[in-house]
């Protein structure tokens, strides 16, 4: 039996009914073995990273005798708190919320006001104004990036991190203006034409009916700008080279290829790259998995 | 703006000018740079110097070039098709097998393990699998621990591996994106679906390859498309992890530009690269949108 018209989930309480007098759902053996097989493939899975808590509290000694799967001798924080030192990790913490916090301001504003005009304002040309940012959302950083590096150089922008903010922000306000765009589409205009015989003026419906209104995906859209930001390499290498304005990934970076003189160094370095992020996906979990489906299929 | 004279709603055109125009100078310019110093012999000072299509027939004559295209198929071996059918696999497990078995507590938890290495930077996860396949690293360990020290490798310092770990590490990079993907897409499928098909005895394959594979269609879609794209574009992980090294077994355009344009002073070349990767991505989005257009209307 092959479908593909997907029907509608039905009310919880008939897909209880369902699932109680389905007879596949019992738990058996087989099942339990199914289970520990999948936890033990998660548990594989995320075995890098339980490898890298344990190597980042080891001393050089204690790594060079027992190697690198062994608990460490005692737990010693002082090489993450050299690490810390050596990237200047305060620093690089600053740098990195405050240009992701400016990022999420500029793209979110940008894409507002864009698909404001597209979307709920359908002003002529929209179709070839979607296209153009869905365009320039696709181009690769590299076919742009020498340019913009020989431009901030003589506009002063180089190694500052307004300039890289607002390039960013800009980039990232293409997908927005995409997404929300889409969203706006369907926006129900009644609101809007109450608003406008009321005397509401557009800035005024913007920011008093749409903003409140499309706040579910503007909050997702500020979580992903977010991590994305965040996790940026290539912008951030030839852009931000200073170590007052370089970023967490590009700062703990340098590690790289310190494996032979300082092992366990470096995987301190990569812990205090892990753990920012963690804690983000740990308290922004829910948007991250639900805004990644509002993305990518309409 | 032009809509004033127009019957339509007037007024929102202003609302455009500031994001059009930013985008127009911070990216389409950029792009017209590019595209205009790759015609062009240049070192990134003085006066770029026209040979037309010079660049271009140097590219198609050089191996470096044609083997980090190699590599880039790798790459999206490793980035779009290996997570998606890996992904395929679990979401349709987790949703039709553990989540119905033992409850959708299991599933949320496993999927959020799966989805993690997707928020951490790629440099940093660069770093750790540098780390870990070290040749005292953690791989090696394991595998002496086991009695099979004969297994143990140089991983990213043969040639003949590096690139086969590059593409295992984008694996367990990529798949949490499908799989959370695929397991909101299933919540569209009628549970009852799956309940008749078991009662008319079929099995747990029968209804992977003949309901869930079916509907999730415009996910896989979505998925490798997007993937594909983000593979042409790999960077991070090749600077962090190899260098495009040993030799050029794990070079890729990207890195490959940024070489030209920054430790080789040869920005025309490098040009000439990025402008392809650009014109090949643009093709592929193109393709994908009319596609969606044509189906969609």
């Amino acid at each position: 039996m092959t479908t593909h018209t997907a029907p509608t989930a039905p009310p919880s309480h008939r897909r209880k009914a369902a699932k109680a007098k389905a007879t596949g759902n019992r738990r058996t053996p087989g099942s339990y073995a199914v289970l520990a097989a999948v936890a033990i493939f998660v548990l594989a899975f995320l075995a890098p990273f339980i490898v890298i808590l344990l190597n980042s509290f080891k001393t050089s000694a204690d790594f060079r005798s027992n190697g690198s799967l062994s608990l460490p001798t005692q737990w010693n924080w002082s090489i993450i708190a050299e690490v810390w030192e050596r990237v200047g990790f305060t620093q690089k913490l600053f740098n990195s919320i405050q240009i992701s916090l400016g990022v999420v301001l500029i793209a979110v504003l940008l894409a507002l006001f864009n698909a404001y005009a597209i979307g709920i304002g359908r002003i002529r040309w929209r179709t070839p104004f979607l296209i153009f940012f869905l365009g320039v959302n696709v181009l690769p950083q590299e076919g742009l990036v020498y340019p913009i590096y020989y431009l901030f150089k003589e506009m002063g922008l180089y190694d500052g991190k307004l300039g890289y903010t607002i390039l960013v922000g800009i980039t990232y306000s293409a997908f927005g203006t995409y997404l929300l765009s889409s969203v706006f589409a369907s926006f129900p205009r009644e609101l809007i034409e109450a608003a406008s015989m009321d005397g509401a003026g557009r800035w005024t419906i913007l920011w008093r009916i749409v903003l409140p209104m499309s706040w579910p995906t503007l909050s997702v859209m500020c979580v992903f700008f977010f991590v994305w930001s965040w996790n940026e390499f290539l912008y951030p290498l030839v852009l931000l080279i200073s170590n007052d304005n370089q970023t967490v990934p590009l700062g703990l970076s340098v590690m790289q290829g310190q494996y032979t003189s300082d092992p366990t160094a470096m995987s301190a370095a990569a812990l205090l790259g892990i753990v920012p992020m963690v804690i983000f996906f740990l308290i922004f979990q829910r948007s991250l998995t639900r805004g990644m489906t509002a993305g990518a299929v309409k | 703006m032009k809509t004033t004279r127009h019957p339509r709603p007037t007024g929102y055109g202003v609302f455009l000018a500031p994001g059009l125009l930013l985008s127009l100078l911070f990216l389409v310019v950029p792009l017209v740079m590019t595209l205009y110093y790759s015609l062009t012999q240049w070192q990134g000072v003085g006066e770029p110097t026209w040979i037309g299509f010079d660049n271009y027939t140097r590219l198609f004559s050089d191996a470096d070039f044609w083997a980090s295209f190699r590599n880039i198929a790798f790459v999206i071996v490793g980035i779009a098709v290996v997570p998606t059918l890996l992904g395929l696999f679990l979401a349709a497990l987790l949703f039709d097998y553990i989540g119905k078995k033992h409850g959708d507590g299991f599933v949320s938890l496993f999927r959020s393990g799966l989805y993690l290495p997707q928020v951490i930077p790629v440099a940093v996860t660069g770093l750790m699998w540098g780390w870990i396949l070290a040749p005292e690293g953690a791989v090696n360990s394991v595998l002496e621990t086991i009695g099979l020290n004969s297994l143990a490798q140089n991983w990213l310092g043969d040639p003949d591996l590096a690139l086969w770990m590059v593409l295992a590490v984008l694996v367990w990079m990529q798949l949490g994106y499908p799989l959370v993907l695929f397991l909101s897409g299933l919540q569209r499928i009628d549970p009852e679906l799956y309940e008749a098909a078991s009662l008319d005895g079929a099995t747990w394959w029968q209804r992977f390859t003949r309901i869930t594979v079916p509907i999730l269609r415009p996910e896989v879609y979505v998925v490798l498309v997007t993937t594909t794209i983000a593979g042409l574009k790999v960077f991070a992980q090749i600077f962090v992890l190899t260098g495009g090294g040993p030799g050029n077994s794990t070079l890729v355009p990207a890195y490959f530009a940024y070489q030209n344009f920054f430790e080789r002073a040869d920005v025309g070349y490098g040009s000439a690269i990025s402008s392809t990767i650009t014109l090949l991505v643009l093709i592929i989005a193109g393709t994908m949108l009319t596609r969606q257009a044509r189906e969609d209307g």
